[in-house]
C-alpha cells in the first residue's frame, strides 16, 4: 500500500540547510496497523506530513496505493488527500461553529456529494463510532474522547485506503486512550484498512502490528 | 450552491460585528456617490432651468463691419440687414421652426395712458419672437400676421408697464401713445427672464419701421431650429450665412462680419462645463468606494488569518484551492454588494424624498432643481460593487489559497 525508496527531505528556512530525513525506505502492506515512534526532533512528523501528501519531498519515491506521489500540484495534491487519506490529529481539528454530523460530512462536501446524503451518510459513521446521540452537538459540548470520535468518523467517510493519525491519544487520558485505541483496532480488523500512527506512547505502539522507530532522520529498528 | 452559501454564512455569522463594520463603510460609500450624482443632477436641471427665459435652440445674427477685402471693397465696410434677409431666412432655409427680426428704437421712450407716464424700452419684431423670448401671454394676444401686414398701430405690453400705467384698469383696447403717436393695447405680456424684460413693449417691426424711418431696414435677426442636433444646426448656421455673405457681398469667411449668438454654443458650453463635475463627481464618489474596498480587504486579511487553521483542515480534508479562493472571494463579494445595495437603496431614497421635498415646497430654489439618479447610474453602481467585492476579495483568497496545511495544523 504504501512504499518509500530514499526518501529524503532537508529544510533551507534556516541559516544551514537542516536535513531531516536521511533518505528513508519503508513498506506497508495492505490492512497493517503499523506505529511510527521516535524522539522529538527524529523526523517522524515530517515523515507523516510527507505521507499525508501535506508537504513535499526532495528526492527518492513515495507510491501510495500504486500511484507514485511526486510534485503534485496543489489541485491533484487536495483531490488525492481526499480520495486515498483520513487523517486523524491529536488536537481533534473540527470546525468549531459545525455540529459533529456537518464536520463528519466535511471530506464529501468536497468530493461535491449532496448535501442529504452527507449527512445521512455522516450518521451512519457517527454510529459506527459510537456517538450518533451526538451528532447535533458543536465540538465544544464535546468531551475529548467524543471529538476524536467525531474525528475518526470524518476520516473514514470518504472511504480511505490509509488512515493516518498523529498522536491520537496525546490529548487523551489513558481511558479514554485505550477507547480510541480499542476502536482503530477494530476498524483495521473490519474494514481491512492500512493505519499508520504516530505516537510516543509505548502502551500504544504496543497494541499495533508493527513498530517503525526513527532516530536522526533513519529508521531505527522495523520490528 | 447553497453549500457554498452556507460555508459562507458561517463565517459572516461568526464575526457579525467586524462584518457589519466593514459592510457599513462599502454601503457609505455607495450610499455617498449616490447623494453627489443626485445633487449633480440637481444642479444641472437648475442650470437648464436658467436658460429657460430663452429658446435653448436659437441663433441671433447682427451684421458687424467686415474685416477683409472682397469683390473690391475695402474691409471696414458696415453691413445693413433688410427684410430680404429676413424673407430668405423665413421662406428658403430647411429645418429652420421660428424666425424673426428686431428693429430697434434706440434709446427709451416716454409711454403714456392717460396722465400717467414712464419710460420703457420698446421693441420691433415679428410675430414668432414670442417663441424666441418664451413670452408669456397673459391677456388678450401677442402680435400676429395681420398686425404685421398691414402695420397696424398696435403694441403688447409687459406687466410692469401695465402695472405702472393702468393701475388697475382693463389695458385691452386702451390707447397708449409712444412718442405722441397712439397704439392699441391688444396683449400682455409675462416673461421669466426677470423684471427687466416685462419692462417693455412689443410693435410689430412692420409699423417701426414705418414710423421711425426704418425703411426695410433691421438690425437683429434671429431664429430656432426646432430639435437640430448640433451637427444640423452648423449645417444650417452655414447656410444662412453664406447666403448673407452672397446678398451683401462679403467674404463667407469673414469672422467679424457677422456677430452670432449661438445658443446652442452656449448651453453646450455649460453643460459641457456639468460633465466635467459629474467626472469630478464621480471620482470623488468611486473614492469614498475605494476606501470602503480598503476596508473589506483589510478585514478579509485579518479574517483569513483568523481562520488558517480551519482553512489547514479544509485543505487536509481535500479542500482544492480554487474552493478555498471561491468561499473567500464569495464572501467578500455578499458582504460589498449586499451593504452596497442597501447604500444605493438608501441613496436613491434620500434623493427622491428631496426631490419630494422640493415639489411640496412649491418655490424651487433656481440653481437646484429635481435632482435625480436614473437607472443607468444604479445600474453603473452595481456593476462597481460585484467589481469592487472581487478586487477587495482578491487579495486575501489568494493568501488563502496559498496558506500550507502543515504551518496551519501546527501545534499551538
Amino acid at each position: 500500500m504504501i512504499t518509500l525508496k530514499q526518501v529524503q527531505k532537508s529544510y533551507f528556512n534556516t541559516a544551514t540547510p537542516l536535513q531531516v530525513l536521511k533518505g528513508i525506505d519503508m513498506h506497508v502492506a495492505e490492512g497493517e496497523f503499523v506505529s511510527i515512534m521516535g524522539s522529538s526532533g527524529s523526523g517522524k512528523s515530517t515523515l507523516l506530513n510527507i505521507l499525508g501528501i501535506l508537504d513535499d519531498y526532495d528526492s527518492g519515491s513515495y507510491e501510495l496505493a500504486g500511484t507514485l506521489v511526486k510534485n503534485l500540484s496543489q489541485t491533484t495534491a487536495a483531490r488525492y488527500r481526499n480520495r486515498f487519506l483520513g487523517f486523524v490529529f491529536q488536537s481533534f481539528n473540527l470546525l468549531p461553529f459545525k455540529t459533529a454530523q456537518e464536520n463528519v460530512a466535511l471530506p464529501l462536501y468536497y468530493q461535491k456529494v449532496s448535501r442529504s446524503k452527507r449527512n445521512q451518510i455522516a450518521l451512519e459513521y457517527l454510529d459506527k463510532v459510537g456517538i450518533r446521540d451526538w451528532a447535533h452537538h458543536l465540538p465544544a459540548e464535546l468531551s475529548g474522547g467524543q471529538k476524536q470520535r467525531v474525528a475518526i468518523a470524518r476520516a473514514l467517510i470518504s472511504k480511505p485506503r490509509v488512515v493516518l493519525a498523529d498522536e491520537p491519544t496525546g490529548a487523551l487520558d489513558s481511558v479514554t486512550s485505550q477507547e480510541v485505541i480499542n476502536l482503530f483496532r477494530q476498524i483495521n480488523r473490519d474494514e481491512k484498512l492500512t493505519m499508520l500512527v504516530v505516537t510516543h506512547e509505548n502502551e500504544v505502539a504496543a497494541q499495533t502490528d508493527r513498530i517503525i522507530r526513527l532516530k536522526d532522520g533513519q529508521i531505527l529498528l522495523n520490528e | 450552491m447553497i453549500d457554498l452559501l452556507q460555508e459562507i454564512g458561517y463565517g459572516i455569522r461568526k464575526n457579525k460585528l467586524r462584518t457589519f463594520l466593514t459592510a457599513f463603510s462599502v454601503g457609505w460609500g455607495i450610499f455617498i456617490l449616490i447623494i453627489l450624482l443626485g445633487a449633480g443632477s440637481g444642479l444641472l436641471n437648475g442650470i437648464i432651468y436658467q436658460f429657460r427665459d430663452g429658446a435653448i435652440n436659437s441663433i441671433w445674427i447682427r451684421p458687424q463691419r467686415t474685416s477683409l477685402a472682397y469683390g473690391g471693397m475695402q474691409p471696414g465696410r458696415q453691413l445693413r440687414f433688410t427684410n430680404e434677409d429676413y424673407d430668405y431666412v423665413k421662406n428658403n432655409v430647411k429645418g429652420v421652426e421660428h424666425v424673426t427680426a428686431r428693429f430697434y428704437l434706440w434709446g427709451e421712450f416716454t409711454i403714456r395712458y392717460k396722465q400717467n407716464y414712464s419710460a420703457f424700452d420698446v421693441r420691433s419684431c415679428h410675430p414668432d419672437h414670442r417663441y424666441l423670448e418664451k413670452t408669456l401671454i397673459t391677456k388678450g394676444r401677442f402680435l400676429n400676421d395681420k398686425d404685421q401686414l398691414e402695420k397696424r398701430k398696435v403694441a403688447v405690453i409687459g406687466t410692469k408697464v401695465e402695472e405702472i400705467l393702468f393701475k388697475g384698469v382693463e389695458p385691452l383696447d386702451k390707447y397708449i401713445t409712444i412718442n405722441n403717436i397712439q397704439y392699441k393695447v391688444v396683449g400682455v405680456f409675462d416673461d421669466e427672464g426677470g423684471e427687466q424684460e416685462v419692462r417693455q413693449l412689443y410693435i410689430p417691426i412692420s409699423t417701426a419701421q414705418m414710423a421711425y424711418n426704418g425703411g426695410n431696414r433691421i438690425h437683429h435677426l434671429m431664429y430656432t431650429v426646432g430639435d437640430a442636433s448640433p451637427k444640423e444646426n452648423d449645417a444650417i448656421l452655414n447656410e444662412v450665412k453664406k447666403n448673407i455673405a452672397e446678398r451683401h457681398r462679403f467674404d463667407p469667411n469673414d469672422p467679424r462680419a457677422l456677430s452670432i449668438w449661438n445658443n446652442i454654443e452656449d448651453f453646450k458650453r455649460i453643460t459641457g462645463v456639468f460633465d466635467a463635475i459629474g467626472i469630478f463627481l464621480w471620482v470623488v464618489g468611486l473614492g469614498t468606494i475605494v476606501a470602503g474596498i480598503v476596508g473589506v480587504s483589510n478585514i478579509m486579511l485579518i479574517s483569513v488569518k483568523e481562520r488558517t487553521r480551519e482553512i489547514g483542515i479544509r485543505k487536509a480534508l481535500g479542500a482544492t484551492p480554487s474552493s478555498i479562493v471561491s468561499l473567500i472571494l464569495l464572501e467578500s463579494i455578499i458582504i460589498t454588494a449586499g451593504a452596497g445595495y442597501l447604500g444605493l437603496l438608501s441613496g436613491i431614497g434620500l434623493v427622491e424624498l428631496i426631490q419630494w421635498g422640493l415639489a411640496q415646497a412649491g418655490e424651487q430654489p433656481e440653481f437646484f432643481r429635481n435632482p435625480q439618479v436614473n437607472i443607468s447610474t444604479a445600474l453603473y453602481a452595481l456593476l462597481i460593487l460585484v467589481f469592487s467585492g472581487t478586487l477587495a476579495g482578491f487579495f486575501p483568497a489568494r493568501r488563502a489559497a496559498q496558506i500550507v496545511p502543515i504551518e496551519a495544523l501546527k501545534e499551538e
